[in-house]
């Protein structure tokens, strides 16, 4: 049994994977942690996001630990540079 | 009244400073970050900037609030700017007016530093050689979780770097 979720990538992201969002199906009870994995498993470009990116689940910054559920909005931030 | 913003639009420093203030306040401070010309030695010729624009718009309110309760005062504006912007163009305007100047200095500072750490904003550099480069940011902190026991951790490996 899979779940989708919205995944975003920005800057520096987007530009090396050539997408800006993306839906993925991950199996019930997947964490943050379980989705990177998945994606850089897919090999290049994706093995060009680090293991530990920082993460925003529905617009709140998440530890990789944190559980994902159906329709998640899991965003892949680069370092920011705002200002 | 507490305001922020995220916007394509230029921004108007006099605008911005005209949402603080009030009879109460004999403190009033303008901050304005502005284009330059160069990065280290290298010269600029503009700056592109994109956001998170959902996100960026709560975290940018949250910044402000924050900011507030350390000026004891509900009078603070902040607007940043994202798209292609030109050398001396306003990317960011903060202003706050407080009773007393002690507090307006420390929530600009603050409102700057906590965008520079979490904003999710990105600038990439635009060089008067014709290359482009994003600009090396800040791994931006997780909250400290419920139960308190990660009163701060970093997410990611990939930058060292810390812009100015």
């Amino acid at each position: 049994m899979t779940v989708p979720v919205r995944t975003l990538f920005f800057a520096a992201y987007r530009d090396r994977l050539g997408v800006s969002e993306l839906s993925v199906d991950v199996p019930e009870n997947s964490t943050v942690a379980d989705l990177v994995a998945e994606l850089r498993g897919r090999g290049a470009p994706w093995d060009l996001l680090p293991e530990e990116p920082a993460i925003a689940v529905n617009r709140t910054y998440a530890f990789l630990d944190e559980p994902l559920s159906e329709g998640d909005e899991v965003a892949f931030i680069p370092p920011v540079a705002g200002g | 009244m507490i305001h922020s913003a995220i916007t394509v639009d230029p921004i108007s420093p006099n605008d911005v400073l005209g949402r603080v203030g009030s009879d109460e306040d004999g403190a009033v401070l303008l901050f304005l970050g502005v284009v330059r010309n160069h990065a280290d030695a290298r010269p600029v010729s503009g700056m592109r900037y994109d956001s998170y624009q959902e996100m960026a718009a709560e975290v940018l309110a949250a910044i402000a609030t924050e900011a507030a309760d350390r000026a004891n005062s509900d009078r603070i504006a902040v607007v940043h700017r994202i798209g292609e912007l030109q050398i001396g163009e306003v990317s960011v305007a903060i202003a706050v007016s407080s009773p007393h100047r002690a507090e307006v200095y420390e929530a600009s500072r603050y409102v700057i530093e906590e965008i520079k750490k979490r904003l999710p904003v990105w600038k990439k550099e635009h060089y008067s050689d014709g290359a482009s480069t994003w600009v090396k940011g800040t791994v931006p902190p997780v909250e400290s979780d419920p139960d308190g026991i990660d009163s701060t951790a970093s997410l990611g490996k990939d930058s060292k770097g810390v812009q100015a």
